[in-house]
């Protein structure tokens, strides 16, 4: 093992999957010669060359159909959407066509493709670069989406997702880029498999089912709800929301009897309200309270730090929500 | 006029503007130098702020683009629409938006003109015309063309203009909205800015298109390549693409060229331009070049000297009065989610 960053482990995924598969190229704004907005495609185009990392214009539902018809014809194209907010402009190409294509046609046609890029709050970016999208993608039956927490399911799921028939959507928080952790040495080909939620603190008192950024703020808050209060909550961390692995939240829950769903996006229509339902469809009787989400207020992220504070709901909203549900 | 190359080591102006011979007054070359200025003092201001971290996520200045916009200004009428980019604060700065009430915006505070809710990829101000700036590439452009309309079906005389980058014209909704546009001869103006760059990719890397103009005329368009660093040259475009629209001849489109002198945002590390390139441009930016006719007006120095020294007075206050500006109320954060 050694210590990298997370955008060094996007980073080797995609590097390491470019050199076992001539199948897989990179495409998107500003990932070739200036290595990617954000530095995750650093390298890439040094090794590979620009037949293999493509940098195109502003054109993301032009690419992401092109992606699309590379897919279909025995391509394994990785999508870099520079916000992950411009899946919007893209919509289309992804939901009706991507997502579809299997299923529309029998079976005939599939599509190959990973979809990734940084989402979500916390850098005062405002309303049109900084939301959480997982639930948008998750209502589409026919594409994955799994978000990672560390290094080591960032290049573990990553791989996966280049390696599936499907499209997947891969998020990568931006607040989680510049965050370190153990990643295994460079010759080791390892994948996290799809539909495997991931215990990232084990307690009994409550079970808090979450994904991505607020995995780490789950932790802290994890930590300080032990230090002052005795409490003792076991998180997990969903690491893929289609398919969802209720077997091992429902497994915790058998141990805590309380369930807390937690997420960035709005709170509405979530997946933490997907999760509730179900644990009252499937397994009522686990519950010794009443299942609870928590996500964002159903606004638009705002661009001033105390109103994007407030908004989000990170640490302290989650020691409330535990401290609520346990009083 | 010579047509500058659209290479990136070519100049974004030809050398050789001709100085003198224009159609506007000393006097109002005057003024628009100081808004100029103004503009300048402002992002340079801005850009202190952010290197300082009291600005967070993405702000995009417009150092070496003010010819647009003070050109723009003083053609249009105070009543026509606005659309524009992220990059945006010059153009509301020239419409006539307070720089306190800007800064304090793009700083978060409760004074900024929405609130601190928008920040700086989102200036608006209806009360001037401006109808908004916009964080998603080429979203403003239909958003233009839809007050046009509103204007032609309501019979008023107000028309529009939008403002985009060279990157956005591959965006496949821009060039829906020139085809009806042009269909529709829509009173509206397309204001190409055509700086060379698309974030930190040269525009030839990603088009085998190298003059932009050449688009719109494919729709019909009446369409014109010009020297967007010269003020007096982008007002003479844009009051002729207004009387054309005015009078029911249809859109409008101006490539004008220029160069951003700052990075794509606060923050760039610029590692994708050499520091030549940015000096050879230095030469050509529109200050300079307005500098140089004015002086041709036999404009002296010191004139000059004091307007600058009345804008920095003007622009520490504004920067005063944003840092000072109380933070907003937490409650804010869920208002305007629905209008009442
Ligand atoms: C739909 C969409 N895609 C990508 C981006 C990210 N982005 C912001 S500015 C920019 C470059 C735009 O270049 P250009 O149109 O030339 O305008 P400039 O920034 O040079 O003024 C990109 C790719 C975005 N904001 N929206
Ligand atoms: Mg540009």
């Amino acid at each position: 093992m050694r210590k990298t960053t997370y955008i060094q482990a996007v980073n080797e995924a995609m590097r390491d999957e470019m050199r076992r598969d001539p199948s897989v190229f990179v495409m998107g704004e500003d990932v070739g010669y200036y290595g990617g907005l954000f530095r995750v495609t650093r390298n890439l185009m040094d090794e590979f060359g620009p037949t293999r990392v493509l940098d195109t214009p502003i054109s993301e539902q032009g690419f992401m159909g092109m992606a699309i018809g590379a897919a279909m014809t025995g391509l394994r194209p990785v999508v870099e959407l520079m916000y992950m907010d411009f899946f919007m402009v893209a919509a289309d190409q992804i939901f009706n066509q991507a997502a579809k294509m299997h299923y529309m046609t029998g079976g005939l046609l599939n599509v190959p493709l990973t979809i990734r890029g940084q989402h979500g709050g916390g850098k005062r970016y405002g309303s049109q670069h900084s939301q959480s999208v997982e639930s948008s993608f998750a209502q589409f039956p026919g594409i994955k989406v799994v978000a990672a927490a560390t290094p080591y399911d960032a290049k573990g799921l990553l791989t996966a997702a280049i390696r599936d028939p499907n499209p997947v959507l891969f998020l990568e928080h931006k607040m989680l880029y510049f965050t370190r952790g153990d990643l295994p040495e460079a010759d080791v080909d390892y994948v996290v498999p799809f539909g495997q939620a991931d215990v990232k603190r084990e307690g009994k008192d409550l079970t808090l089912a979450t994904f991505s950024f607020t995995v780490l703020q789950a932790l802290e808050a994890a930590e300080e709800l032990k230090a002052e209060q005795g409490i003792d909550i076991e998180v997990i961390d969903l690491r893929s929301i289609v398919p969802l692995d209720t077997e091992t939240v429902w497994a915790s829950v058998a141990k805590t009897g309380r369930l807390l769903a937690v997420h960035e996006s709005q709170s509405n229509c979530g997946i933490g309200a997907e999760l509730v339902a179900r644990i009252y469809e499937e397994a009522p009787d686990l519950l010794k309270a009443p299942a609870r989400r928590l996500g964002m207020a159903p606004v638009s992220i705002p661009v001033s730090k105390p109103l994007e504070e407030e908004v989000l709901p990170w640490k302290d909203n989650i020691k409330a929500a535990v401290l609520e549900m346990l009083r | 006029m010579e047509q500058p190359s659209l290479r990136t080591d070519a100049p974004s102006s030809s050398a050789a503007t001709d100085l003198g011979g224009g159609v506007l007054s000393t006097e109002q070359l005057l003024t628009m130098y100081r808004m100029m200025v103004l503009i300048r003092r402002v992002e340079e201001s801005l850009l202190e702020l952010a290197e300082s971290g009291k600005i967070g996520g993405a702000m995009h200045t417009a150092i070496g683009h003010e010819g647009s916009a003070v050109g723009m200004a003083a053609a249009l009428r105070p009543d026509d629409y606005l659309t524009c980019t992220y990059r945006g604060h010059h153009h509301s700065l020239a419409r006539g938006m307070d720089p306190k009430r800007a800064i304090a915006e793009v700083l978060g505070r409760s004074d900024g003109f929405a609130g601190g809710k928008g920040g700086s990829m989102h200036f608006v101000d209806p009360s001037l015309g401006l109808m908004g700036a916009n964080g998603i590439v080429g979203a403003q452009v239909p958003h233009a063309a839809g007050m046009a309309l509103s204007s032609k079906l309501q019979n008023q005389e107000r028309i529009a203009i939008t403002f985009f980058g060279d990157g956005a014209i591959y965006q496949g909704v821009m060039h829906e909205t020139f085809n009806i546009a042009s269909k529709w001869k829509l009173p509206m103006i397309f204001y190409c800015e055509n700086n060379r760059y698309s974030e930190m990719t040269p525009i030839a890397r990603t088009s085998s298109v190298s003059e932009i103009y050449l688009f719109a005329r494919a729709y019909g368009m009446e369409s014109v390549q010009i020297d967007g660093n010269d003020v007096e040259e982008v007002y003479l475009a844009v009051t002729r693409a207004a009387e054309r629209a005015r009078a029911g001849e249809g859109p409008t489109f101006i490539e004008g060229l220029t160069y951003r002198l700052s990075g794509h945002m606060a923050g760039d590390l610029e590692t994708y331009r050499t520091s030549e390139e940015i000096e050879m441009q230095r030469q050509y930016e529109p200050l300079v070049a307005l500098t140089k006719r004015l002086q041709a007006h036999g404009v002296a120095d010191a004139d000059l000297e004091a307007i600058r020294a009345e804008v920095e007075k003007e622009v520490e206050e504004a920067v005063d009065f944003a840092q000072n500006s109380p933070w907003p109320d937490k409650a804010q954060a869920y208002t305007d989610v629905y209008a009442l």
